[in-house]
């Protein structure tokens, strides 16, 4: 459990960062908290030359909420995004899935940043982005660049970033409605068994937009338009509860694994999913 | 005497003896960082060893190449069974009479075994080198499944036993069979059953799981060339033992041998064995002449030091029409793993499993345990509890449920039937234990009241009521359980570890200004020994615990004692405590009649003092005692104030609790919340009230993680599935339920001061209720049994088998 000599990169800036992606290519991977990136090289399944620590780069940090947008730098810890008071107001949904997110100490490191570029289908945040249908900024040699969150997941692992590009700051429409982020986990520390996000909007009893997205049920988050679909037009009712449910399992693959097979995943989905839902519904 | 002068009972508090909930004395280093545990120990010119472990479960040993990772700089040298094999110590004994390898001879048996050991000048430069030793396998088949190994064309696992066709423990009847252990009257068992109007069968599956103690285990190792001592420091839980086993291996005699444990982060049964760890760096320190430290990592410890349980208990238990047990009979698989290396007694190769009567006065019963070897780490260590009395709990704690069920009766009023009464206590059970005291039906009674039991019925009547009504989608478990514990091993007459009779010791020193310090043979992992025995002490000889130093752990200096684990340290080594200073109180009486100016029998003791009878008065305080005994000429009477005991204890302790888990079950998630725990426990003589709750609260929560979610699972090709803390289960604050507790005092009536040992009851009777709650929410759907752990997933799939998911 002892990872393999490295070469440790502190840039003070997002351009020195990019020069050491530049120069060292395949070899070098950047660090944000490390939850996911120092795991893997202590149990030497992931070898890094040459690790670029962004910690010290100002303009990767900080929350802002104005113009009907809340943007977030990719180095906002989980922790800072859970005590922003404006973000809260905002975007509750935020605070309700990072605190459901391992544990306070883990918390203070791991960041929004690492936790969507990642591409782990585990992690909360890339379900959640995809829900509020946030933008990701990706720096590279040749200038930034803006991908949807719901399209910058391929497969697990595996994202739109190229590997010379660092992912900078997130941003989305300030949403509007009710809102849930519901997830089952075996315990503090895990990852979910099924988790979703919710965002809705109610006018004169109906509903009018609905995002649903989902967490570790594919090797990538997993956005169901069709989900959204059923609900809007309806009253929230049972039954367009029901169909989103329906839909929203026909969009999910999930694996089996230390937590049960895939069958008892997708049971799981159905009930989490609704739960969420409903939630949603009923703060909308 | 004036206003001044202390009451009794001023006296008596300002000793902190027995029943004072008095702090840990120890608390203030850990809480401040300041334990000094072996991670710790930094030598000069120290260097670090780690293994080159085993990827495959089984596998043919085809070459071990360790050229490239010799040439790494700062590698000082690779070890292989072949380094080993001519100081006849590429095998070692295990302490359940088998032999284990220390670095694989040939061939490999278990995902993890060590390989090769890499000594480098640097804990990193080991990392490194290990990745460059060269390993060449060829997969054997694997078999993970104990009733598989048994059958007659599996594979043949230990190649060294081959012909071998009997072993410590009798007769093995196929090549990857260990034993079969038996006790008990089969005929007369059998013969009950048969006769009996009700019968219930079962097979309980008790999972195999791992003690996981904060700190992993680990050592430093120093051969001292100039003066041939050899020096460990390692985490044992047992040290004079580890010393005599050294000793026995290696060749140096004993006196050149000291062994140290120092703070112990936990041990809960991990920490008893030998592990190759422990041999490797003692070779490696011999070899190169430098200390040698070998610590593990999680994985390490999860994949490759010792397991627990791992037993299929299959049952059948009989009775009356009305609910009078007639028999119990029990066959036991018992996977041990690659080798045998279970910590038990040596004559009890299922350890007390046959505690399996339970609280119940069962007139005829069987036991038989066939021991089996599997691809899986070796291990069977009693995991807080004594030896796989855990297992007995949880299997006759749940054949009391099944039971239940088919005689239709409440599992409450089945248990009182059936207890053993107060008026038969000391009671020889049908398997062979003399049950020293015990008052069941009084603890019982209490632990229904204070639940509200009968309240608790009818809730859950109208839960089950409301749930086929579709009005709600959580049922209501109640979990009882009425455990008896087996602690304290043992009488040397039939306890003994490799020969090694399992007495305990306590050496006494007052110093002459009445002050002492007091060394045992055991070792504190957490328990709390320096606080609590200071207190029997302080009772004993009336000087204030605060003023007694209690020293563990250093060969060199503590007298002889066979460790601490099955709750044996307050029942064995805290009887020869008493005892000791029993010794030192009857010295001290002559030297105060000697001082008083009267005959021996002239004074009495009171509290801290002797006074003359009928002139209270005219006395002698410990204190003056203390100083006179070292300055004082007493004719007659030697100088010092010093008194050693080592205690054979006449028969175990069996302590017993009363527990109720009342849980809330969510049927569509498989989600749990354990809403009320009551947990009464009655260890006899209580030493400090506080250092009990807290080893209650621990106990429960292991028992928690055991049920509900902790396991050691293997895939079919021996891969171990739960080999970090991200996949197996250890409770934070968050999962961990409010516990309420409770007790009776019943007295121990062989023990000096009556007391039983509780560190491991809340794991006995833990398990078995937070498993029984789960079973009885789903009672009234025509649930009989379901194997553990109860993690979401299996909860799931019970609702889900008994059509509850419509």
């Amino acid at each position: 459990m002892i990872a393999a000599a490295f070469e440790y990169h502190r840039p003070a800036d997002l351009k020195g960062a990019l020069g050491v992606l530049a120069e060292y290519g395949d070899d070098a991977r950047v660090l944000a908290g490390g939850h996911s990136l120092i795991p893997m090289m202590k149990l030497r399944m992931a070898s890094i030359d040459h690790l670029v620590d962004l910690q010290d780069i100002a303009e990767l940090k900080g929350i802002s909420v104005a113009g009907g947008r809340v943007t977030i730098g990719a180095m906002t810890t989980q922790h800072e995004m859970i005590t922003n008071a404006d973000l809260s107001r905002a975007a509750p949904i935020i605070a309700e899935a990072a605190v459901q997110i391992a544990d306070p100490q883990v918390r203070y490191m791991g960041t929004v940043g690492g936790n969507v570029a990642n591409g782990d289908p585990g992690n909360d945040m890339p379900g959640l982005m995809q829900c509020l249908d946030a933008t990701f900024t990706l720096a590279g040699p040749d200038g930034t660049r803006e991908v949807a969150a719901r399209d910058f997941y391929h497969s697990a692992y595996v994202t739109a970033r190229d590997d010379g590009e660092i992912l900078t700051q997130i941003s989305f429409a300030t949403p509007n409605g009710g809102y849930a982020y519901e997830k089952q986990k075996r315990k503090i520390g895990d990852y979910a068994t099924a988790a979703c996000a919710v965002q809705v909007t109610k006018t004169g009893g109906k509903v009018t937009a609905a995002a649903i997205a989902m967490t570790n049920l594919a090797d990538t988050p997993v956005f169901s338009d069709a989900a959204g679909a059923a609900l809007v037009g309806t009253a929230g009712d049972a039954a367009a509860v029901k169909a989103a449910v329906t839909a929203a399992l026909a969009a999910i693959n999930p694996t089996g694994d230390n937590r049960g097979p895939a069958e008892f995943k997708r049971h799981i989905a159905g009930i989490i999913i609704g739960r969420a839902i409903t939630r949603a519904l009923s703060r909308a | 005497m004036n206003d001044l002068t202390p009451t009794p009972e001023d006296r008596t508090a300002k000793l902190k003896g027995l029943g004072t909930s008095r702090k840990r004395v120890e608390d203030a280093r850990f809480t401040q960082g300041k334990g000094n545990y072996v991670d710790d120990i930094k030598m000069p010119g120290m260097l670090h060893g780690d293994f080159v472990r085993s990827p495959y479960a089984h596998a043919r040993v085809k070459s071990v190449n360790a050229d490239a990772a010799k040439a790494l700089p700062g590698v000082i040298a690779v070890l292989t069974a072949a380094d080993l094999a001519p100081l006849n110590l590429h095998w070692m004994p295990t302490l359940a009479g088998d032999k284990q390898m220390v670095l694989a001879d040939g061939k490999v048996l278990f995902q993890g075994q060590e390989v090769a050991f890499v000594v480098a000048s640097d804990r990193y430069v080991c990392a490194d080198a290990i990745e460059l030793v060269e390993v060449e396998y060829e997969e054997l088949p694997v078999v993970t499944d104990p009733f598989k190994a048994l059958e007659p064309g599996a594979p043949v696992l230990r190649e060294d036993l081959a012909g071998q066709t009997s072993g410590a423990h009798g007769a093995r009847r196929h090549h990857n069979h260990i034993f079969l252990w038996e006790t008990g009257d089969e005929a007369a068992t059998n013969q009950a059953i048969a006769a009996a109007e009700v019968v219930a069968e079962e097979m309980v599956y008790y999972h195999r799981v791992h003690p996981c103690p904060l700190e992993t285990c680990g050592c430093v190792a120093s051969m001292d060339k100039v003066n041939g001592k050899l020096t460990v420091f390692g985490t044992f839980q047992a040290p004079h033992v580890v010393r005599t086993v050294a000793s026995l291996l290696s060749g140096i005699e004993e006196h050149n041998i000291r062994v140290v444990s120092p703070d112990i982060g936990g041990g809960f049964g991990n920490k008893v064995g030998v592990y190759p760890g422990y041999v490797c760096s003692i070779v490696a320190s011999i070899v190169t002449g430098k200390p040698v430290k070998w610590i593990e990592d999680r994985m390490d410890n999860l994949m490759a030091t010792a397991f627990a349980r791992d037993y299929w208990m299959k049952g059948r238990i009989s009775a009356t029409k009305d609910g009078r047990i007639t028999g119990l009979h029990c066959h036991v698989t018992a996977d041990h793993g690659a080798f045998d290396a279970c910590a038990d007694p040596t004559k009890f190769p299922a350890g007390f499993f046959h505690i399996c009567t339970g609280s119940y006065d069962i007139p005829v019963a069987y036991v038989g345990v066939d021991g089996v070897y599997t691809n899986k780490a070796p291990g069977g260590v009693a995991y807080r509890c004594s030896f796989r009395v855990t297992e007995a709990a949880y299997f006759i704690e749940r054949m009391i449920e099944v039971l239940a069920i088919e005689l239709g009766m409440d599992a409450a009023e089945l248990r009182s039937k059936n207890f053993i009464r107060k008026d038969q206590f000391p009671y020889n059970s049908a398997l062979g234990w003399e049950y020293d005291s015990g008052d069941y039906h009084t603890a019982w009674d209490k632990a229904l009241a204070a639940v509200d039991y009968a309240g608790l019925r009818r809730e859950q009547a109208e839960r089950v009521a409301a749930f086929k009504r579709g009005e709600t989608r959580k049922l209501l478990g109640i979990g009882l359980t009425h455990f008896t514990e087996i602690v304290g091993a043992g009488p040397v007459k039939n306890c003994d570890i490799l020969g090694m009779g399992m007495f305990d010791s306590c050496e006494i020193r007052i110093h002459p200004t009445g002050s002492a310090i007091a060394r045992l043979g055991t070792i504190s992992q957490g328990q709390g020994h320096a606080t609590t025995f200071a207190q029997i002490l302080a009772t004993e000889i009336g000087l204030p615990a605060d003023s007694i130093t209690i020293e563990e752990g250093d060969t060199d200096t503590a007298p002889y004692g066979l460790g601490t684990y099955g709750s044996r340290s307050t029942p064995v080594a805290g009887a020869a405590t008493a005892m000791a200073g029993r010794k030192i109180r009857a010295k001290a009486q002559m030297i105060a009649a000697w001082l008083l100016e009267v005959h021996d029998g002239d004074v009495e003791w009171d509290i801290d003092r002797f006074v003359v009878k009928g002139a209270p008065e005219r006395f002698k305080t410990m204190k003056d005692i203390a100083y006179a005994a070292y300055h004082n000429a007493i004719p007659g009477i030697e100088p010092g104030l010093e008194a050693v005991s080592y205690y054979d204890p006449p028969n175990m302790t069996y302590p017993f609790g009363a527990y109720v888990c009342v849980m809330e079950i969510d049927v569509d998630t498989g989600t749990h919340e354990v809403r009320q725990f009551y947990a009464l426990d009655d260890c006899g003589t209580r030493i400090n009230p506080m250092i009990i709750e807290g080893q209650v609260h621990g106990g429960l929560t292991e028992a928690l993680a055991i049920a509900m979610g902790q396991e050691i699972a293997y895939d079919e090709i021996g891969n171990c599935k739960n080999s970090t803390l991200m996949d197996f289960f250890l409770p934070t604050a968050v999962e961990t339920p409010h516990y309420t507790t409770d007790h009776t005092e019943t007295p121990s009536p062989h023990h000096p001061i009556g007391a039983k040992g509780v560190g491991e009851s809340p794991n006995v009777g833990g398990v078995p209720a937070f498993s029984n709650a789960v079973h009885d929410a789903f009672r009234a759907f025509g649930l009989r049994q379901a194997h553990m752990p109860h993690d979401h997933w299996r909860i799931w799939k019970i609702a889900n088998q008994l059509g509850l998911h419509g």
